[in-house]
């Protein structure tokens, strides 16, 4: 099967038997393909040991550590291929991803995220709400991860509006205008989890004791962007979604795992509150100490691969976040495919040795 | 700038004290701090000084808590009685000339390696001076045994207390400005970044320093000798308390093993098992580390070619094996048991990375001397080569420095 005909079946559709097939056939295209048109990514395939006849299946292909793109500029595309290059949101300081995407690469992850997000939101295009400010993508040359967020997920909003201004301060009068417009139709929410619980709903609670509330249960919200920020304010994601629940009606709530090495492929929460890989990539556990793979139920780190990158290496890769596969093809809410939990990051290395190490550095 | 040790003595560095904020003291006091500059430079090894260290060498050792830390006992050792003979009768002047302490001696200990401070303060002291260290902000528990031991002491031992001060303070350059002005002689360890920080803060026109800088080292292992070695675990013992015990992070940490000889394979086979079975019962492994190694794979192998990663099934002990020594191949160091391995027939091949003022320290099993004509190439690295086990062995010719005479003063009486 190739990609094209992938597009024309439903994100959730494969049974593990099949999708190991696909996965193997694609990703082993995608593993040659870059190991001849992105030098870097040869050698690092020569020391692995990489050779092509001994695959037997995707989960054997060699998998690149997330850092590797803080490090190095990797593509399998000229310069003049390039159309976008998408970073990740560190602070500043930090280094940050670059990934190299060209018109396909970026076409693909489009298509993919429409068929992923719709199996959950419905295919028509709704009025939206985004829970940000408006200056996250001003600048289109350098997409930041949350800008790239917010534009990838705006092709689901038929109005957009913006629920905070630059200050993060929200927009109440714009808000009710909105929502008065739209009543009766369902309204898509969108924003990263720790914007929407500082500056959206604690707003909306403080708004709530001065006798201004908003109906938001015709909502469907979709976050992502990790729960660190929230775990030291000690909010699980049960009580995220009541605490949603309480102040403004909204129950449909997902979240999402996705990372910009990997754009468009994201694994969306369920109504049973599972995250779920599609048809277009999967997760695989692995043993912290041999990277062999993890039983279902057993904790690891978490490799994504992606059957979209095209332009650069980044198909099979190691994160440093910890997950558990929770079972395969048999989630109650009925989709095919693994179902995962994300644990959260892997702890920074405290080792000793005669150089200070300063807080700064990112080791 | 007020002055303390009443009438202010002329040329007498003193200190300002409303600088001195924020320090803790856990050995000595804003007093004896104070009164640092004053105290007598003495001559090194002098009776005083031997009965304080050999008095500290029975405390530590009688302690029962010091047992728990070998690396404490290692230094209580190296005070004891019998070593510092061994030491003043190595380095005293046999002729005319007369030593004395610098002075004041100011050490600014490295923060993640729990003993150091112990041996700086120690060489500082035995030299004769008076010293103020600034000991690791991570509360290991040896410093506070050690501490404790040398405040019950100085007890015994009184007239020893202005030559003591242990301090602890943030990385304030009000501070450093402070001490590095009364120093005769700043001992920095802590590498290349807290030398930069501390060079920030301007020393007197006669004193001078002692810095520690980031380094690297490597082993090389003359297989022939290995093969024939009657006890292989316990050279496996020895290059895990050469490596891992300190993640493999310490300077003097092997980061390459070259292999020598005429029986290699055999030689590698032998010693990585055994090195594994001991790093399968003591090492304590952190998921991030086999990220971070597998990282370093291949972001010294993205430029490079001729590297084969050599996986044993597990993480803690990686290998990466090379073709040839390419020259920036230490910017790709790694830690936590990760070694790039090379089999070398002629030992001028290791021009490429011992040609470097970062290179410190060669350990070997084999004849040293068959690194003669490597060191008198005129490269401008290796410090120190050690048998294999011994790395770590801390002495008063360190990374390259003479510390005795650094740390002393040479009067010529003719």
């Amino acid at each position: 099967m190739n990609f094209e005909e992938m597009l024309q079946r439903t994100p959730y559709s494969f049974s593990k038997e099949e999708k190991e097939a696909v996965l193997t056939e694609r990703l082993s295209e995608l593993t040659e393909k870059h190991r001849v048109s992105c030098p870097p990514y040869g050698n690092i395939l020569r020391s692995a040991g990489y050779e092509r006849g001994r695959i037997g299946s995707y989960k054997e292909l060699p998998f690149l550590p997330v850092r590797l793109f803080k490090e190095l500029e990797l593509k399998s595309v000229p310069d003049d291929q390039i159309v976008k290059t998408m970073t990740s949101s560190g602070t500043t300081g930090q280094a940050v991803s670059k990934i190299y995407l060209d018109r396909v690469t970026s076409a693909n992850q489009q298509k993919v995220m429409v068929k992923i997000v719709s199996d959950f939101t419905g295919s028509s295009r709704m009025p939206m709400i985004i829970l940000d400010c408006p200056s996250v993508v001003k600048n289109r040359l350098m997409f930041s991860a949350r800008g790239a967020g917010i534009l990838g997920f705006s092709i689901f909003g038929a109005k957009r509006i913006y629920a905070l201004d630059d200050d993060m301060k929200l927009n109440v009068e714009g808000l009710k205008a909105f929502l008065d417009k739209y009543r009766g139709q369902r309204i898509f929410l969108f924003g990263f989890t720790f914007m929407i619980w500082q500056h959206f709903y604690k707003e909306l609670v403080r708004l709530k004791q001065e006798g201004i509330t908003f109906d938001l249960s015709d909502g469907v919200l979709i976050h992502g962007g990790g729960w660190k920020k929230l775990i030291s304010e000690a909010v699980s994601p049960e009580e995220f979604k009541r605490c949603l629940t309480d102040v403004c009606g909204l129950s449909h709530v997902h979240d999402y795992y996705g990372m910009v090495e990997q754009t468009g492929c994201i694994y969306m929460e369920c109504e049973c509150g599972h995250l779920h890989a599609s048809i277009f990539s999967d997760v695989i556990m692995r043993r912290p100490l041999d990277f062999s793979e993890c039983e279902v139920g057993e904790k690891g780190i978490i490799q994504v691969v992606s059957t979209l990158p095209e332009s650069y290496p980044g198909h099979s890769l190691l994160t440093e976040d910890e997950g558990i596969v929770l079972g395969e093809d048999d989630c109650p809410c009925g989709r095919k495919g693994k179902y995962f939990k994300v644990i959260g990051r892997l702890k920074n290395a405290e080792i000793r040795g005669c150089s200070d190490t300063y807080a700064e550095k990112f080791r | 700038m007020r002055r303390y040790g009443g009438a202010a003595i002329p040329m007498q560095k003193s200190l300002d004290r409303e600088q001195l904020q924020g320090i803790q003291y856990l050995v000595g006091s804003e007093e004896i701090l104070a009164r640092l500059p004053q105290a007598k430079a003495r001559e090194p090894f002098d009776e005083k000084i031997q009965e304080f260290l050999n008095a500290l060498s029975r405390a530590l050792l009688s302690m029962p808590e010091a047992k728990f830390y070998p690396d404490v006992v290692t230094f209580a050792f190296w005070i004891r009685k019998s070593s510092l003979k061994k030491l003043a009768e190595r380095f005293a002047s046999g002729n005319s000339l007369i030593q004395l302490g610098r002075g004041t001696a100011f050490h600014i200990a490295p923060s993640n390696v729990a003993v150091n401070y112990a041996y700086s303060f120690a060489a500082g002291f035995m030299t004769g001076n008076a010293n103020v260290v600034r000991v690791p902000s991570k509360d290991f528990p040896q410093i506070a045994v050690i501490n404790r031991a040398v405040n019950a002491v100085l007890e015994q031992y009184p007239d020893q207390k202005p030559y003591i001060c242990f301090v602890r303070y943030g990385r304030e350059q009000r501070i450093n400005d402070v001490l590095s002005a009364i120093a005769d002689v700043r001992i920095v360890w802590g590498g290349d970044r807290t030398i930069a920080e501390l060079r920030k803060s301007p020393l007197g026109p006669r004193a001078s320093e002692i810095t520690f800088a980031d380094r690297y080292s490597l082993a090389v292992i003359d297989s022939d000798i290995y093969m024939a070695a009657e006890n292989p675990g316990r050279i496996a013992d020895d290059f895990y308390n050469d490596t891992y015990l300190t993640d493999q992070n310490a300077c003097t940490s092997p980061r390459i093993v070259v292999w020598y000889g005429s029986r290699i394979s055999e030689a590698k086979e032998r010693f990585w098992s055994l090195l594994l079975e001991k790093v399968q019962k003591k090492y304590e492994f952190q998921p991030i580390q086999g990220v971070n190694k597998l990282t370093n794979v291949y972001l010294a192998s993205a430029g490079h070619e001729g590297l084969h990663a050599i996986y044993c099934g597990d993480n803690r002990l990686v290998r990466v094996s090379l073709e040839r020594l390419f020259e920036d191949l230490m910017d790709f160091r790694g830690d936590s048991g990760y070694f790039y391995e090379y089999d070398c027939q002629d030992l001028l091949q290791l021009q490429n990375i011992c040609d470097d003022t970062r290179c410190q320290t060669v350990s070997y099993i084999g004849d040293p001397s068959m690194f003669l004509p490597l060191v008198k190439s005129g490269i401008a690295g290796i410090d120190r080569i050690v048998p294999i086990g011994k790395t770590m062995d801390f002495d008063m010719i360190w990374d390259g420095y003479n510390l005795y005479e650094r740390l002393t003063r040479t009067i010529s009486l003719i």
